[in-house]
């Protein structure tokens, strides 16, 4: 009986392992793909050269400004919108009905599909507000879209300054959001840092959502003000691995290298942060 | 002087107060506005054309004449897609959290980990390239398929896009039982299997119930790699080993082309308005095991 029990625990841990793998192994192996056939594409003139010949030539340059452009833009409109929001569910609200309604919409924003936020970009800010395909109206729907994301994090990061500095803070006699300014978001701020940079590569990787509010295929000139269209990477990768015959598969490759390093570099720079604070705190 | 600096203090005070107040509800007037702008948009379809027709017709023609919006084979494809993944992610996402979270040692955890958050990391246009170069071929293959653009490809790619959802989810449900439960049934002498089958897993059920739920969320809503790798035929999918179309896919294929303020562009905002709803239901439900787990 005893020597049953263990060995249906070899057996089953060893199926739990296979099952880890089958997710596991294939993730290096788009790894390796994507490195070894992107890293023969990279170079300098591929970094900085517009697309020539019908993108079966030259760089992407212009792409990777427009998703800079946009990840700059998301952040503008979601950071504070989004600190603000958990600023008020952690500091100033009660729990109330209207907290909890908040905390619904929330985790329904947080569940949109990105392609129905597309089409309320569209709907919203494109032809409602008549800001047209520009790079107002993508950074505007990519900040919604961050939204729920960075306030979730704030909010832990809130949470997570202990209620005493509060407590000090206002015996000294400062107010409500000298308290919150001065004491609670200074100490939050990393874990709040890491969020938002988390969500905003996230959202820089998203093509669904520009595919109708900012995305150009192909621009001869780089974009001069908010309200121009932009060239932007998962887009142009979307292009030019499906509406693009007889092309080299270097350049697709070299794309999404370009786009995950993109994504990659933004991510270790937040776990960076995040580790760094880590060790300087001291509560 | 000192008054003069009170006063400015109180003033500065409410205006940030209100400011803040604004900034919070800002996610439930996002909810409303995404609502309201797709009803607005998507109930023009059914000014001329019957809702009825649109919910049960079973012919997508948008630029034929007399077009006909039926949006049940797009139903359907977005459901066999979704199911396919989902029979493939669950046992696998159950296995690997389990494995992950009780049984790997230390070291290779934090390893394993890692590499689910980077598949997390990667944008499903980048899942729907690799796909589309890796993927597609070796199912027509191994399939002996006309073509590889099928229902499976999109179940398998969308199964690897649920899974980190899945295994980081259900992970924290395992973590979330108390220790305690877990010394009770080892000192009564069950083996470590035995306990996370009858203790561990019992325990962290409604977790895990949130953790399919919000995979499956997940898969309806993805939109890039599905229409790269499913093969977007809008017919009435009888097996997985035939091309699709999904309710997204057809979104984010169509809306280029579609003249603004047509009828096939207000169909596509209605396609929107059954996504968003499909959606709302899901997440409403994970939200709620989540919820009984936390007051358990």
């Amino acid at each position: 009986m005893k020597l049953d029990a263990r060995l249906t625990e070899k057996v089953v841990f060893f199926l739990l392992l296979l099952a880890t793998l089958v997710i596991v192994v294939p993730v290096f192996l788009i790894a390796g793909l994507i490195v070894k056939n992107g890293f023969a594409a990279l170079s300098w003139e591929f970094l900085t050269q517009s697309p020539r010949l019908g993108m079966r030539a030259g760089g992407i340059f212009p792409a990777i400004v427009g998703t800079m452009y946009l990840v700059f833009g998301t952040a503008v409109f979601a950071l504070p919108a989004g600190i603000f929001a958990a600023v008020y569910l952690c500091e100033y609200a009660k729990e109330s009905r209207l907290t909890r309604i908040i905390d619904v919409a929330i985790v329904n924003l947080a569940g949109v599909p990105s392609v129905v936020y597309g089409l309320f970009g569209l709907g919203l800010f494109v032809v409602f507000l008549k800001f047209g395909t520009s790079i107002l109206s993508g950074s505007l729907t990519l900040a919604i879209m961050s939204l729920p994301v960075i306030v979730t994090a704030s909010r832990e990061a809130l949470n997570s300054v202990p209620q005493s500095f509060r407590e000090v803070s206002l015996a000294l006699g400062a107010t409500r959001w000298q308290t919150i300014s001065r004491v609670v978001l200074p100490n939050a701020l990393p874990g709040i840092i890491t969020g938002a940079i988390l969500a905003i590569s996230r959202a820089a990787g998203e093509t669904a959502p520009i595919l109708f509010t900012v995305a150009a295929f192909y621009l001869p000139r780089l974009p001069q003000t908010l309200f121009d269209q932009c060239m932007a990477l998962p887009y142009h990768l979307y292009v030019i691995s499906t509406q693009v015959p007889n092309l080299k598969p270097h350049i697709q490759y070299g794309t999404t290298l370009v786009l995950i390093l993109m994504i990659l570099i933004m991510n270790l720079t937040a776990v960076f942060i995040r580790a760094h604070f880590r060790k300087k705190k001291q509560w | 002087m000192k008054s003069v600096r009170r006063i400015w203090n109180r003033i500065v005070e409410f205006v940030i107060e209100k400011a803040i107040f604004l900034a919070g509800i800002l996610s439930i007037v996002f909810v409303v506005l995404i609502f309201v702008f797709l009803l607005k948009e998507g109930l023009s379809l059914f000014k001329e054309y019957s809702p009825l027709a649109f919910l049960f017709g079973t012919k997508w023609y948008p630029i034929s004449h007399p077009p006909s919006f039926g949006i049940v084979p797009l139903l359907l494809g977005s459901v066999v897609v979704t199911l396919g993944s989902i029979v493939i992610a669950v046992p696998l996402g159950v296995g690997a959290a389990i494995y992950v979270g009780e049984v790997a040692p230390v070291w290779l955890r934090e390893i394993l980990k890692a590499t689910v958050e980077f598949l997390a990391a990667i944008p499903s246009i980048v899942l729907g390239f690799i796909g589309l170069v890796t993927l597609v071929p070796l199912v027509k293959q191994v399939f002996h398929l006309q073509t590889g653009l099928t229902a499976i490809s999109g179940s398998i790619m969308l199964a690897f896009m649920a899974m980190p959802t899945i295994v980081s989810m259900m992970e924290d449900a395992l973590r979330a039982v108390p220790s305690s439960y877990r010394y009770g049934a080892i000192a009564l002498g069950a083996t470590r299997w035995q306990t996370i089958w009858r203790v561990m897993l019992p325990a962290a059920s409604s977790g895990m119930l949130a953790a399919v739920m919000l995979g499956i969320g997940r898969v309806i809503g993805e939109t890039m790699a599905v229409m790269m790798i499913t093969g977007n035929a809008a017919g009435i999918p009888t097996s997985l080993m035939q091309p699709v179309r999904t309710m997204t896919a057809t979104i984010a294929a169509e809306m280029g082309e579609a003249v603004q303020g047509s009828d096939h562009y207000f169909s596509l905002f209605a396609i929107g308005i059954v996504l968003f709803i499909i959606t709302f239901a899901i997440n409403l439900t994970a939200a709620f095991f989540i919820n009984r787990r936390s007051k358990a």
